[in-house]
């Protein structure tokens, strides 16, 4: 099961109200994920800075801990269970270094120039609410309600992942050879947090780009790689992009109009976004990569 | 004439009107507005009636349909019209993937197209899309027609047993089992048939027809990996 809804946003004119486009598109997918809900928001960034998001307990504090520890000026947005901090984009390497060996028991669930990425445990209607996705602004964002299937009810397996700065991936299905695939992404290097096979997906995506594919080009190998159901959408800094996998077993309704670009797993999480009613619909043909880049 | 306005009635009390419906009720006329991509409007009907939804509808519309004639002025879901025993359903737009699934009578009219899947396991049922059919279509199919004016995606009848396909544009791939068959005059009578009762004024030259090549009905040790 599990619902994804995406949003990528053409006309600025939108972009304070992408968080409460993107909120009620979670809501209305309730029914395909109880379990949790999670989402990834492309906000404002700097060309120096960097934001790192964070879940955890005992967040207070942390903030100028690790701007005595670097040495450098460190912001931070406390957003119920999260904390997004925000840093010079130099220090961003240290800082998890330092997170990851001083404070173990904190979640680093994304991070980069403009992503924020947040998840729970819950109803999307309360995991929004607690977070205040309704206030927030951006470009594009991509949100997910999951019902789990190939591991634990836990935060930590809830969707998006993100693998790289400013990279996170939602996924609907279930892949059969994670375990290989995780394998021979460890050998070249990546690390993985959790046992879910969503993960991987996002681990494998985030390699292929580190050497040098594109986001088009990197879901194309997808292809040849990982072996299962699923349907994906992926977001960076600038893009947007959508994969089924050749037998399109997942469920997914795209619409377009001169102001926004919207996936959802059914219509339904489409309905209440401005001029539907005169968006071209279609459903993404399988096998095939749909990319949007912002320029 | 009832009008339901699904921004206020919920689909079970809005199908369990439907489903009350005697046989020969005089509420012949229901107008249903703003379906909002909702799941199983209008599912299981059992009577005589017109039925008409002015917007996009989610999963399973119309399925199970008997004797009525649903007619949709949007788009349609997952599984429109699948197990139809009877009665006409129209969708004005696009059918998403397993249109008229496992139906065993009555007529499907697809004015836009279907994604994949259409026609999967159909039994009886008859299909007739204006525009192009996805991949997987009319896979196992075992009785009934298929007929398609656009093209037809990869893998069309895949294993199938028995049923008519009749395609006007590119047929991509055809399934295992699945072969072209020369149309006969009884093919053309029924081809000019169902494009009749789905109000559509084509020629019936240009279509080909394809079907089983009956060569998986029995155990053949070649088919066994």
């Amino acid at each position: 099961m599990c619902g994804i809804v995406g949003l990528f946003l053409k006309d600025r004119a939108l972009e304070s109200r992408l968080g409460s486009m993107l909120g009620g598109m979670l809501e209305v997918m309730t029914d395909r994920g109880p379990d949790s809900t999670g989402f990834a928001i492309y906000g404002p960034g700097t060309e120096s800075g960097f934001k790192i998001t964070v879940r955890g307990k005992n967040l207070g504090g942390l903030a100028d801990a690790l701007s005595k520890a670097l040495g450098v000026a460190v912001g931070s947005v406390t957003r119920d269970t999260h904390l997004v901090l925000s840093l010079p984009r130099h220090a961003a390497d240290k800082a998890r270094d330092w997170l990851a060996a001083e404070r173990p028991d904190v979640a680093v669930t994304g991070g980069g120039r403009r992503i924020e990425l947040y998840k729970e445990v819950g109803l999307p209607k309360q995991v929004v609410s607690r977070f205040g996705l309704e206030q927030m602004a951006g470009t594009h964002g991509i949100g997910h309600t999951r019902m789990a299937t190939e591991s634990a009810v836990t935060t930590a397996g809830a969707h998006p992942f993100s693998a790289g700065a400013d990279q996170c991936l939602v996924h609907n299905g279930s892949l059969s050879n994670h375990r290989t695939v995780r394998r021979n992404l460890e050998r070249e290097g990546l690390s993985f947090t959790t046992d879910n096979d969503s993960e991987v997906a996002a681990g494998y995506l985030t390699w292929r780009m580190q050497e040098g594919d594109s986001l088009s080009k990197a879901l194309e190998s997808s292809l040849e790689t990982l072996d299962g159901f699923y349907t994906f959408v992926v977001g960076t800094e600038t893009g947007f992009a959508v994969l089924r996998d050749p037998i399109a077993c997942k469920p997914a309704v795209m619409a377009e109009t001169d102001r926004y670009v919207a996936f959802g797993t059914e219509y339904r999480a489409l309905v209440g976004l401005p001029g539907i009613e005169n968006a071209r619909l279609f459903e993404p043909e399988p096998a095939r990569v749909y990319a949007w880049e912002r320029h | 004439m009832p009008v339901v306005d699904l921004a206020t009635v919920s689909i079970r009390d809005l199908n369990r009107a439907l489903h009350n419906l005697p046989e020969n009720t005089n509420e012949t006329g229901w107008t249903i507005c703003n379906p909002g991509g909702r799941h199983s409007i209008a599912a299981g009907v059992d009577a005589p009636i017109d039925i008409e939804i002015d917007g996009h509808v989610g999963y399973y519309c119309a399925g199970m349909n008997k004797h009525a004639e649903i007619t949709i002025n949007g788009n349609a879901g997952v599984g429109l019209a699948e197990n139809m025993m009877s009665g006409i359903v129209r969708v004005k737009g696009d059918a998403s993937q397993a249109a008229g699934a496992t139906g065993q009578g009555g007529l499907l009219v697809i004015e836009g197209n279907a994604s994949a899947r259409c026609g999967i396991s159909m039994k009886g049922i008859e299909i007739v899309v204006k525009g192009s059919i996805g991949p997987m279509s009319a896979f196992m199919a075992q009785a009934g027609s298929l007929v398609v004016l656009g093209d037809a995606g990869e893998a069309l009848g895949d294993s199938i047993y028995e049923a008519r396909l009749f395609v006007r544009g590119e047929v991509k791939s055809l399934g295992s089992d699945c072969e072209e068959k020369v149309i006969g005059d009884e093919e053309r009578t029924i081809l000019s048939g169902l494009l009749g009762r789905a109000g559509i004024d084509v020629s019936v030259d240009g279509f080909r027809l394809y079907g089983s090549a009956r060569r998986l009905y029995h155990f053949h040790i070649d088919n066994a990996y």
